[in-house]
C-alpha cells in the first residue's frame, strides 16, 4: 500500500508528476534538462521504469543514476559505458531516448524555443542559447517539457518566435511525414498536468495541481487549451518517492527551481 | 618532422577571411591561448564554426568575425554568451544557425570529402526557413524529403590537447574529446596546442595509444601552452575558471571587451596573460566540476 505524503513542495509534485511521463517508455536514454526533470527521469529509473538509460551529463552512461547534489569530486558513480557527445547523437538519431527539457516558448503547436526572442534573425532583440539541439531531438525522439512558471509569457499566442522543435502543425509538416512521426508526451507546469493528445493534438488539461482552477490555467495559456473529460487533481508525491528524491537531492538544490519555493498543496 | 611551433607563428598561418573550426565544448577544453594570439592579431573577417563558448565571444567582440556557423553559443553555467549576446543583438555578424548534430554531420561531409550528408534534422523547424544555404531534396529511396547538410570545409581548425609529440601525435585523455577529431579531419589545416609535449615513445607505453583519436597527418603545427585552454577547462587536468568567467561576464555589462582585453589580452603575452589571472599553478589547480 502506498503512503502519501502529508507535506511536500510543489518542486515534489512536480518531479514525481514529470516521473510518470517516462513510464511505459521501455529501455530508452532519458535525458533531463535542469534540476526538475532531472530529477524526475531519476526518479522514474529507481521506480516505475528502472529499464531507463541515464547519463552523468558528461561523457559515461549509469546504471544507476548520480545524486544531482552533495556529491564530490571523486566520488565513485556506477558507469556502464562511455557517452561522450558525438555518441550521444548516435543515440538521438536512434530514437531510443526520450528528453524533458524547459522551453522558453512553447506554442498552441507543441513547436518550441531557445534560440532568441523577437527583432529578426539577422538582429533579435533578445539572443538566448540557439537551437541546441532541439531540431534533432523533436524529429527523431519523445520529448516532454517542463515549465517552472506557467505564463503567456512561455504559452504563446501564434507560433514561437523561432520555431526550434518541430510540432504538431499541417504548415510546416514536411514532404512524406504524418503527425504520428512527431512524439510529445506530458507538459508539466507549476499549475498542471498536460499532453499534446486533444484533438488534432490539441494542448489537453490532464490533472490540476492542488489547489488550482482550470480558470487559472487558460488565464495564463496565450492559445485554446482542451480539456480532458476527467480532470483529476496531481498525485500528491508517496512516501517513498519522497525518500527517493531526497536521496538524489540531499542538499536540496530543487527547493531553489521555483519563485520562492511554494507548497505542494495550495488549498 | 618537427612541427613544434609559437603559438604566434602557428596564427600566422591563418588569412583574413578564412573558415575556422574551433574545438571543444562550451566552457571545456577551448583553445583559448590560440583565440587569444588571434585577439592580438590583425586577423579579420573570419568564419568561425563551433560548439561555442569565449572562445566565440572574445572573437566577435575583438571585431575577427564576420560570420559564426553555431548550434548553441553558451558557457554553460552562465547559460548566455555575453558578448555573442551582444554581437547578435547589434547585428554586428552574419550567421548560420543549425543543430548540434547537423554541425557534426557538416564537419564529417568535410572530412569525407562528400558535397553532403542526408538528415531529417532540421526539417519542420526555423533552422530550414532561415539559414538559406540548406537545400531540402527527395530521396532516390524513398517518399521523404530531406535536409542536404553540406560539408563545413574549414581552412584550419583550432585544437587544444592533453599531450602531443612534435610529429604532430595528439593524445586527450579527458572523458570526452567533443568533436575535435571531426574539427581536425574537416580542416585543411590544424593547429594543436597541447599542455605538455612529450617524446614519441611516450605513446607506446600501456594503453596510451587508445587516447589518439586522429592521424598526426592530420596535425600541421603543435604548439606547447600549458594551462591554454585557461579559462575554460581541460579535464582530467583543471576545471573551468568560475571566477575568472564571472568577471568576464560581468565586463560586458560594465567596462566592456576593450577594460577585459586591456586588463588580460592587449599587449600581453602567454605568460604575462597567466600571471594575470594568477599563475600558472592556480590554472592547473582548478577543481574539476561535478555535475
Amino acid at each position: 500500500m502506498t503512503i502519501t505524503a502529508t507535506e511536500y513542495k510543489l518542486c515534489e509534485l512536480m518531479i514525481c508528476a514529470g516521473a510518470d511521463a517516462f513510464t511505459g517508455n521501455g529501455e530508452v536514454l532519458a535525458t533531463g534538462i535542469g534540476v526538475i526533470p532531472r530529477l524526475a527521469a531519476s526518479l522514474a529509473m529507481k521506480t516505475s521504469n528502472p529499464n531507463l538509460m541515464m547519463t552523468d551529463s558528461e561523457a559515461w552512461m549509469l546504471s544507476e543514476p548520480n545524486a544531482i547534489s552533495g556529491r564530490k569530486l571523486g566520488d565513485g558513480q556506477h558507469k556502464e559505458s562511455w557517452m561522450g557527445f558525438s555518441r550521444i547523437f548516435d543515440n538521438v538519431w536512434s530514437g531510443k531516448r526520450h528528453a524533458m527539457v524547459g522551453p522558453s516558448q512553447i506554442d498552441q503547436f507543441g513547436q518550441t524555443n531557445i534560440s532568441a526572442l523577437g527583432g529578426t534573425y539577422g538582429q533579435p532583440k533578445v539572443q538566448m542559447l540557439g537551437v541546441r539541439g532541439f531540431p534533432g531531438n523533436s524529429i527523431s525522439h519523445k520529448n516532454s517539457f517542463c515549465v517552472p512558471a506557467h505564463s503567456k509569457r512561455v504559452f504563446v499566442g501564434g507560433e514561437c518566435d523561432v520555431v526550434c522543435s518541430i510540432g504538431y502543425n499541417e504548415e510546416r509538416l514536411p514532404k512524406g511525414y504524418s503527425f504520428e512521426d512527431i512524439v510529445l508526451g506530458l507538459v508539466i507546469t507549476d499549475l498542471c498536468v498536460m499532453d499534446w493528445q486533444g484533438p488534432n493534438h490539441q494542448l489537453r488539461i490532464l490533472s490540476l495541481h492542488p489547489g488550482i482552477s482550470i480558470q487559472n490555467v487558460i488565464d495564463n495559456t496565450g492559445f485554446k487549451l482542451s480539456i480532458s473529460d476527467s480532470v483529476s487533481t496531481t498525485k500528491a508525491p508517496t512516501k517513498e518517492q519522497m525518500s527517493i528524491i531526497k536521496s538524489l537531492d540531499p542538499k536540496g538544490l530543487r527547493y531553489k527551481q521555483l519563485l520562492n519555493n511554494p507548497a505542494g498543496d495550495r488549498r | 618532422m618537427d612541427k613544434i611551433v609559437s603559438a604566434k607563428d602557428a596564427i600566422a598561418q591563418i588569412s583574413d577571411g578564412m573558415t575556422v573550426g574551433i574545438g571543444g565544448w562550451g566552457p571545456r577544453r577551448k583553445p583559448m591561448a590560440l583565440i587569444r594570439e588571434i585577439i592580438r592579431s590583425d586577423l579579420k573577417d573570419l568564419t568561425i564554426v563551433a560548439y561555442g563558448g569565449a572562445d566565440v565571444g572574445m572573437l566577435c567582440a575583438a571585431g575577427k568575425v564576420k560570420k559564426v556557423i553555431f548550434a548553441f553559443v553558451s558557457l554553460d553555467f552562465i547559460p548566455l554568451e555575453p558578448y555573442f549576446r551582444l554581437a547578435r543583438q547589434n547585428a554586428e555578424i552574419d550567421i548560420m544557425e543549425i543543430d548540434e548534430g547537423m554541425l557534426l554531420l557538416g564537419l564529417r561531409a568535410a572530412a569525407w570529402k562528400i558535397p553532403f550528408i542526408p538528415t531529417s534534422v532540421g526539417l519542420g523547424t526555423d533552422v530550414i526557413k532561415n539559414a538559406s544555404d540548406l537545400a531540402i531534396i527527395n530521396s532516390p529511396y524513398d517518399e521523404k524529403e530531406w535536409v542536404a547538410m553540406p560539408a563545413l570545409k574549414l581552412d584550419v581548425s583550432l585544437v587544444h590537447v592533453d599531450k602531443a609529440d612534435k610529429r604532430g601525435v595528439c593524445q586527450i585523455k579527458g572523458p570526452d574529446l567533443y568533436m575535435d577529431d571531426w574539427f581536425a579531419r574537416a580542416a585543411e589545416m590544424t593547429i594543436a596546442s597541447c599542455e605538455e609535449t612529450v617524446h614519441s615513445d611516450y605513446f607506446s607505453g600501456a594503453d596510451e595509444a587508445r587516447f589518439v583519436h586522429w592521424e598526426r597527418s592530420e596535425t600541421s603545427a603543435v604548439v606547447p601552452i600549458s594551462g591554454g585552454a585557461h579559462p575554460s577547462s581541460c579535464a582530467p587536468f583543471y576545471g573551468f575558471d568560475v571566477e575568472h568567467f564571472k568577471e568576464y561576464n560581468a565586463s560586458a555589462k560594465e567596462g566592456g571587451f576593450d577594460a577585459y582585453s586591456g586588463s588580460y589580452i592587449d599587449g600581453k603575452d602567454e605568460s604575462e596573460y597567466q600571471e594575470a589571472v594568477g599563475g600558472l599553478d592556480a590554472i592547473i589547480s582548478l577543481p574539476l566540476p561535478v555535475y
